[in-house]
């Protein structure tokens, strides 16, 4: 899932000025395609949510339900994310660093999240920790469940973007520490962990990103249960259902403008290493 | 400590992944594979069935061919503005699927900006136009960076060698981009097949017509309180995300030989 990184800027621009391999007429297709499909109909929830003016959006996003749906995705996410840096590195390492049987399976079992249907991820959680549950563990409809299905859902980003940087880690420096007496830990806080930050940073981002956003995988085994365990995709759903759009999309507004600012804020991060 | 740290990955793999993954697969079985079958054969199951492979019959060659105009136009183009599609073809990744359908609602509904010109609510055009919105990335992500690492040398020898535009894509082009562009037809694929934030905003899900495999999924363990029927339609998705890990690793071998 390489689609999903932050791409890279061109590596060279080559061949003629204008229009290149499809001409003016290929990139007014290509305008008008995403204007249609993406564009304009985001913009017109950015329009409806102005409707009222600045007050009513405003009035919108900080009902009480719909704060504390904003507030817990938001706390909810960056302890995900959290969860995944610590997680994600522990499981790139093993991958890179460890060798035992049946280790190309656990590595192909990583993207399984991403290949699996959200709606499926729910109830496979629900299978296992919901009301019928096997093991005894009951989480149904608490924030522990939302915290599992989005745990599940940004299982592979940090470790995708941790893993190649550690086949890269210079093993000489980490040898030269050891040699020198550094223990286990310190050679990898001081020397390995540095050279991590970055793709560290990126999979915890886009973690995050995709935790705010998530519907799918929490509308089963989260409960929806307004101000506990309600995302703000869930309050969203709800308001479009009991006929309230303006609502529905002040909250998108605001929802939309944390993930925007969470990925140009990446964006910026890598493309600064990259300059150097 | 190497042990340690295995343990630790492993265990938290498998609490997360594995077990649960596994639960499902029993659950499914545990009476039997003809109950299995007949709960995925129902009238309401094979229309869901078929209404999800109609979008992804739809919804491919849309991103195929407008794929590969805006992949090109990005790739090889030089043109004001450029920065500002390369921004909006990342987009779908930023947003909420329920997000997509609100903004389908507020744009082509009723009340919306078209005035209704297409019936997308509770309709397969608004099905697809989801549906499209959250796989556009897919296929132009996956072949514009094969563009730039091709190059325009042989494209160029080609139409000096008096090759016509057409000829000089379907011989040269197209052979070139075709593993990039197979890699985001099955992307798109699994994302078409497992999309159900947007939508259950746009299509409401009426059983038998506008019930994708995935809202059958959500009707059966919610509305209908069919634990299994929810377990066995699932685990039709699960075979069906297995299948395209399988064709992503064979794609990435390919890409990588």
């Amino acid at each position: 899932m390489a689609s999903l990184a932050v791409p890279k800027p061109p590596a060279r621009t080559r061949g003629r000025s204008t229009g290149g391999g499809v001409g003016p007429i290929g990139i007014g297709v290509a305008s008008l395609w995403l204007s249609l499909i993406v564009l304009l109909p985001l913009a017109a929830v950015f329009a409806k949510s102005l409707e009222g003016g600045p007050g009513e959006l405003w009035d919108a996003i900080s009902a009480p339900s719909a704060r504390y749906a904003l507030l817990l995705t938001v706390a909810i996410s960056a302890l995900v994310a959290l969860i995944n840096v610590v997680t994600g590195t522990l499981i790139a390492w093993v991958l890179v660093r460890d060798d035992f049987r049946g280790k190309a399976l656990v590595n192909a079992i990583i993207d399984l999240p991403f290949a699996l249907p959200t709606i499926v991820a729910s109830i496979v959680l629900l299978s296992l920790y919901g009301p019928r549950s096997p093991v005894g563990i009951h989480l149904y409809a608490t924030k522990p469940a939302v915290i599992l299905a989005l745990a599940f859902v940004t299982l592979p980003f940090v470790v995708r973007s941790v893993q190649p940087v550690l086949m890269e880690v210079d093993r000489e420096a980490e040898q030269a520490a050891a040699s020198l007496g550094a223990s286990g830990w310190t050679t990898f806080r001081r020397i390995i962990l540095p050279a991590l930050y970055p793709a560290l940073l990126g999979g915890a981002g886009l973690a995050f990103a995709r935790a705010v956003g998530e519907f799918g995988s929490v509308v089963l085994i989260g409960g929806g249960i307004p101000r506990d365990t309600e995302v703000a995709s869930q309050y969203i759903a709800k308001q479009i259902e009991t006929d309230r759009p303006a609502s529905a999309a002040a909250v998108s507004v605001a929802l939309l403008l944390i993930s925007f600012a969470v990925l140009f804020a990446l964006r910026f991060v890598t493309k600064r290493k990259d300059g150097r | 400590m190497k042990i340690a740290l295995r343990t630790a990955a492993l265990t938290y793999l498998g609490v997360l992944v594995l077990v649960p993954l596994a639960m499902i697969f029993y659950r499914t079985f545990e009476d039997g594979f003809v109950a299995f079958f007949e709960s995925v054969t129902t009238p309401a199951a094979i229309s869901a069935i078929s209404l999800s492979l109609l979008i992804v019959a739809i919804v491919v060659p849309l991103n195929v061919v407008f794929g590969l105009v805006t992949a090109l136009a990005l790739a090889r183009g030089n043109f004001p503005g450029k920065g500002l599609l390369q921004a909006v073809v990342d987009l779908p990744f930023a947003v909420s699927p329920v997000i997509v359908g609100v903004a389908l609602i507020l744009f082509w509904g009723n009340d919306g900006w078209m005035g209704g010109a297409i019936p997308v609510i509770f309709s397969l055009p608004g099905m697809v136009l989801a549906t499209v919105f959250v796989t556009l990335p897919f296929v132009v992500r996956e072949v514009e960076p094969v563009l730039r690492e091709i190059g325009t040398e042989q494209e160029e020898a080609a139409s000096t060698l008096g090759a016509t535009r057409w000829q000089t894509f379907w011989r040269i082009t197209l052979p070139a981009i075709r593993v990039g562009v197979a890699y985001g037809v099955v992307l798109t694929v699994a994302r078409s097949l497992g999309e159900f934030g947007a939508l259950t905003v746009v299509a409401g899900g009426v059983a038998g017509e506008s019930q994708t495999l995935t809202l059958l999924v959500h009707a059966r363990y919610i509305d209908d309180h069919n634990t299994f029927g929810a377990y066995s339609a699932s685990t039709v998705l699960m075979g069906l995300a297995l299948l395209t890990l399988v064709l992503m690793t064979v794609l990435e071998r390919r890409r990588e030989a």
